[in-house]
């Protein structure tokens, strides 16, 4: 699916969160909002979500105006940052949440959600998994849990907040890699939210990077690198070895 | 302490000496028996001084039956009205944000800072046959005061703060983060709220209902301004017990006030098992 952003503004009060944003995302692509804490990123992925009503501004999915769909109906999964765990329902029940609360008249039959979780749990390597709760799992393991549960809806895109933000930096390693072969095999639009430069370079086809509401520039981690377009992008790039910027929230 | 030099013991700075607390803890066991156990062995042992026939004889008795009643009427609509609103509003407040919050929230307390006589004054100034209502309902057919209908709203205004305060921390601390996956992966208000929120929930809305309950049934000043006193009419336990001590009949008062005692040990055991099995999921104010 491809993803329009046009000229999308969001304030908090006073406080504009997002302003006047533009950005096209393609069909399958992989792109990491990068930018440092309030810089406005995550607002745009709620935007995008649907969880955050713009006040300017158009969204569009596949070039159908979605401004104002309300977030449960556009089949949009979310990944949160500290993953929202339903904690009083098992894995295997999270994961079949989005199937289970459908109406009769789209709902898959009990015994094809019984089937897609378990091919999900397979799929993240969590087969074993199924009859614990959040709180028996460990980090990686409920982040998993929650790109599964977001998976199960058959999204049009996949959105990710800061997916690795709580995990150790050996973990976040591990998962990245596997989170982009994922993403290749899926075809899955995608954008995710990062601070650390390493992992949005790393793992995204291209990268938005965000300041004070406003993207700064779009591209690939050459042409960032290579063609900074303003002091700021070239700045963040230098000055922020990832190691130290990933230690943050 | 393995490491330490032998036969030196460690204290952490905070541990007192031996002496200060042995002190400390018979001060406050002492305490605790004289104004909590004293009290609630004497109700039950006055209850029982004339043996256990006059005990029961007193409770079956037929005005006495009809306070227990009403009191299981009162608190049968009391509280679950009261827990229904206590949800609602918590759920308001802690899950949205609106113009007035601060005020709704001050409004909430408001029952916990007012004498429950002057609530129970104000239902008679507004519903009284002299009141600012009483006419006009009088001349509908509607008694307020005086009658079932009275004590229910006194009960309801005095108990309902305790589900809502006993929800608004916990929600608050929950955030609104597993509401909004649930609106992602298209659930309606309903789903979420039905499977996500109040699951989340459930044993601190029991402790609040617990509470409302041993609240509403144990009230005295609203009921009792509202109530008129009407024996086999209007009276529920707590108005009971103080007729029968105010017509010197000790053994029967005391033989229903055992009644109410039981009922706040009963409670008290629920509450407790509550706080042990679910202590994590009960209010996030317990721990801080």
């Amino acid at each position: 699916m491809a993803l329009e952003i046009d000229r999308v503004t969001k304030r908090f009060g006073a406080f504009p969160a997002v302003q006047s944003v533009s950005l096209i995302v393609a069909p399958g692509e992989f792109l990491a909002l990068l930018g440092p804490s309030g810089s406005g990123k995550t607002t745009l992925l709620r935007v995008v979500g649907g969880l955050d009503v713009p006040e300017e501004g158009q969204l569009r999915f596949d070039a159908q105006d979605m401004t104002l769909t309300p977030a449960r109906e556009r089949r949009v999964g979310f990944v949160f940052q500290n993953y929202a765990l339903f904690r009083h329902m098992t894995v295997a029940q999270n994961i079949a949440f989005g199937l289970d609360v459908r109406p009769s008249s789209t709902r898959p039959p009990a015994r094809e959600i019984k089937r897609r979780v378990q091919a999900l749990l397979a799929r993240m390597q969590l087969e074993d998994m199924g009859a614990r709760y959040p709180s028996q799992l460990s980090g990686g393991q409920r982040q998993r849990v929650a790109l599964a549960r977001a998976l199960a809806i058959e999204p049009r895109i996949l959105l990710l907040d800061e997916p690795f933000g709580a995990l150790d930096a050996k973990v976040r390693k591990g998962l990245r890699q596997w989170l982009r072969t994922l993403h290749d095999e899926m075809k899955l639009t995608t954008i995710m939210v990062t601070h650390d430069q390493e992992e949005a370079l790393a793992l995204a086809d291209r990268v938005a990077i965000m300041n004070a509401g406003r993207i700064e520039q779009v591209g690939t981690a050459r042409e960032l690198r290579e063609t900074p377009a303003t002091p700021f992008v070239r700045d963040f790039l230098d000055d922020t070895p990832s190691h130290a910027q990933g230690s943050g929230i | 302490m393995t490491a330490s030099p032998p036969r030196k013991e460690f204290h952490p700075p905070t541990r007192e000496s031996f002496a200060t607390r042995v002190v400390l803890v018979s001060v406050a066991v002492l305490y605790i028996s004289l104004f909590l156990f004293t009290p609630l062995i004497a109700v039950f042992t006055e209850g029982f001084r004339n043996g256990v026939d006059a005990f029961l004889n007193a409770i079956v008795e037929k005005d006495a039956l009809a306070a227990v009643k009403l009191t299981f009427i009162v608190a049968g609509i009391a509280v679950p009205l009261n827990s229904l609103f206590g949800l609602a509003a918590a759920w308001a407040i802690a899950k949205h944000d609106f113009k007035g919050k601060s005020l709704l929230i001050t409004l909430i307390d408001l029952p916990f800072s007012v004498s429950p006589v002057i609530s129970g004054l104000v239902y008679v100034l507004l519903f009284g046959a002299h009141g600012f209502l009483g006419p006009t309902l009088d001349a509908l057919g509607i008694k307020i005061i005086f009658t079932t209908a009275g004590l229910v709203l006194a009960t309801m205004f005095v108990t309902f703060p305790f589900v809502a305060r006993e929800l608004i921390p916990l929600m608050q601390e929950q955030g609104v983060s597993e509401e909004e996956a649930a609106i992602s992966l298209g659930a309606s208000g309903w789903q979420t709220f039905w499977n996500v929120t109040l699951p989340n929930v459930r044993w601190a809305l029991l402790y609040g209902v617990l509470l409302c309950n041993a609240r509403a049934m144990g009230e005295f000043g609203a009921v009792s301004v509202v109530s008129g006193h009407i024996r086999g009419l209007t009276n529920t336990m707590p108005l009971h017990v103080e007729i029968l001590y105010n017509e010197y009949n000790f053994a029967a008062a005391f033989a229903v006030a055992s009644l109410l005692a039981l009922l706040a040990l009963v409670t008290l055991v629920l509450k407790s098992a509550l706080e042990w099995h679910y202590g994590e999921e009960i209010a996030a104010s317990h721990r801080h």
